[in-house]
């Protein structure tokens, strides 16, 4: 069983988080980074999955240098081996553009040997979009299995992959033969964390580092003039104003329950 | 950091004290529960067993790391961190002492991070006099017998393991034995747990040992030995309680100095008033040094040499400005301090007892003043 993690190294969310001023994409030099809170999830749940059969976790990120750390991260959990694309060209791209650069990257990883499952996040803790994982599906002409609470994999590589999907009235289960794409939830597993012999494991796992050009793509097709929306302008968020008291007069219930309506809350 | 494993180590840490650790301390400490579940999540990320040999199952980290791993814990939550140290103290007896088979049979357990151990030696009536302890081990056709009541235990009940102090003759300080007694053996029962000030989450209480049966294979060390073990273990075991110590004044001194660039009166921020300034720089100083004391002490361990002086400064240092460091803390908040709102004065309670633990403040000037005067 060949596992292919994608991951995503972002902006550490209890830091000041801002963009560049200059292309108004996200300032990754001025604050931490780590790997994405939501990936750790589906890190372990590969993980799981090979330490109760058979097999290895391949761990692939794009991002610049230090996006490094979030594949160590995933290296010092247990995850055999990494994928680093890394290119200048790739700077603000968008999730069009990295859905085609991490497929592109899945494919090259096949060569070697069939990729059986690839598992992702809900969404980045960053852009929270969540849409590079059926994007990613579609160019891989993968069956896509998203937002999993549960997996359950049946009859090794060429068995296949059952999801729970919570819904807010009811749970949907859903098969697909393998090889597909399945994202997952915060609420699928808790995350281990690394050991110290993990650690010092780590150090010794093989990360191979990709450019545009070892992936055949075009950087045409990548990066900020690429990108089919852009972020225009940004503001901080206005502080929080004082919610809206409602005064008593006898209808104060009725009042309520009218704010609460108008503002979909029941 | 001498090393970048080290550094990672730290990290490690840091990440489990930030995400396991910090969000369960004020409830667990008010409601007194043992965080077992905390201990699992430690040692199965490896770091009860760092101390000791890798082909063991240790980490095989320098007591200057090792050292600093525990301060983190402790900067968070102190109870853990006494526990941590605790545990790693359990197994140096069989770590330094044992016989390969003996390293062979038990330590990969003590180390595995599945297991707790409990350090035997305080009784009612023999706490700083080591030498005057009663509990006694008779030989049996295949092993000894414990019988007596030790006192002060932490992970009473709790642990898998007691490595306990016992009395093989009535000569003495050199009548002394160390045996490790499995958690599960008969005879072994437990007393309620103390009621104490502090330290909540640290299960304290008599362990009571009723003609307890063992292998002759759980003697460590040779018959007689058991106070020089004793001894060289508590060196080990007073450099982990500095460590905790100076974490927990570094808590203190970090919540006093939030506090005090914040709270503002007379219109300007209370740390601006010089008497206020002047006491966290005191604080400041007071940390540093403690750090500094026990890092000494541990670098001559791992270099090899001896070190039982400096870990008494180092214990003495760092525990009296602990106790300095968290009143003073509390009085830089104010009422706000003296509330169980904000975890000064918890806090407080809690560097107390690292005055009188391991070696009473007194005792470690004794040991200190004995190094210096010529016979």
């Amino acid at each position: 069983m060949n596992i292919v993690v994608c991951v995503k190294y972002v902006p550490d969310a209890q830091a000041e988080r801002t963009f560049n001023a200059s292309d108004n994409t996200t300032d990754r030099d001025n604050v931490d980074g780590l790997l994405s809170e939501l990936d750790e999830y589906a890190v372990e749940e590969a993980l799981k999955i090979v330490e109760a059969g058979e097999g290895e976790v391949t761990v692939l990120t794009v991002g610049p240098a230090q996006a490094a750390d979030a594949i160590k991260k995933a290296l010092q959990m247990g995850a055999h081996k990494g994928v680093h694309v890394d290119d200048d060209a790739i700077h603000g791209s968008d999730a069009v553009a990295t859905s085609l650069v991490l497929a592109e990257a899945i494919k090259k990883i096949g060569n070697e040997a069939p990729v059986d499952l690839v598992v992702t996040g809900m969404a980045s803790t960053d852009g929270t979009m969540g849409v590079v994982p059926t994007m990613l599906a579609e160019r891989l002409g993968l069956p896509a299995v998203t937002f999993a609470s549960e997996l359950t994999i049946d009859g090794g590589a060429g068995g296949t992959a059952t999801i729970h999907r919570d819904g807010d009235a009811s749970t949907q289960t859903i098969t697909a033969t393998l090889p597909a794409l399945v994202s997952v939830t915060d609420q699928i597993n808790e995350p281990r964390y690394p050991s110290f012999k993990g650690i010092m494991a780590a150090k010794k796992k093989p990360v191979e580092k990709w450019a545009l050009a070892d992936l055949g793509i075009d950087p045409s097709q990548v990066g900020l003039d690429a990108a089919w929306t852009k972020v225009e302008a940004f503001a901080a968020r206005p502080p929080r104003s004082q919610g809206e008291i409602v005064p008593d007069e006898g209808d104060g219930g009725r009042k309520l329950a009218a704010f609460l309506t108008e503002h979909k809350f029941v | 950091m001498p090393t970048d494993d080290a550094t990672d180590l730290i990290e490690l840490t840091r990440e489990i004290c930030r995400k396991d650790l910090a969000p369960r301390v004020d409830d667990a400490e008010r409601a007194r529960t043992f965080p077992e579940e905390t201990f699992r999540t430690l040692g199965r990320a490896g770091l009860l067993s760092l101390p000791y040999p890798e082909e063991f199952g240790g980490a095989d980290q320098p007591y200057e790391v090792y050292l600093q791993v525990v301060e983190e814990i402790a900067s968070v939550w102190m109870s853990v961190a006494v526990g941590v140290s605790v545990h790693s103290l359990t197994a140096y007896p069989i770590a330094s002492f044992g016989t390969p088979e003996q390293k062979e049979a038990l330590l990969p357990g003590m180390l595995s991070g599945e297991q707790l151990g409990a350090y035997c030696l305080s009784e009612p009536l023999a706490g700083s006099d080591i030498a005057s302890m009663t509990t006694r081990a008779t030989r049996t056709d295949d092993g000894w017998s414990l019988k007596g009541t030790k006192a002060w235990i932490s992970h009473a009940g709790h642990a898998d393991y007691y490595t306990t102090f016992a009395r093989t003759s009535d000569d003495g300080g050199r009548g002394l034995s160390t045996f490790v007694v499995p958690g599960h053996a008969e005879g072994l029962s437990f007393a309620d747990p103390e009621k104490k000030m502090g330290l909540h989450c640290d299960p304290v209480a008599q362990v009571m040992f009723d003609q307890v049966r063992i292998d002759e294979g759980r003697l460590v060390g040779h018959e007689g030995e058991g106070m020089h073990i004793a001894l060289s273990a508590l060196d080990a075991g007073r450099l982990g309680i500095a460590a905790a110590a100076t974490g927990l004044a570094q808590a203190a001194l970090d919540r006093a100095s939030e506090y005090a660039s914040e709270r503002e009166q007379f219109d300007r921020r209370i740390g601006d008033f010089q008497g206020l300034a002047f006491l966290l720089a005191d604080m400041e100083a007071a940390v540093t040094s403690a750090r500094a004391t026990y890092l000494h002490a541990a670098r001559l361990k791992d270099a090899g040499r001896g070190y039982s002086k400096e870990a008494a400064v180092a214990k003495l240092v760092a525990t009296d400005a602990a106790m300095r460091v968290t009143t003073d803390a509390v009085q830089v908040l104010g009422g706000a301090g003296y509330t169980e709102d904000f975890p000064l004065e918890r806090y407080m309670r809690e560097a107390k007892v690292t005055q009188i633990f391991e070696g009473t403040n007194q005792i470690q000037r004794l040991v200190i003043s004995r190094h210096l005067l010529t016979r």
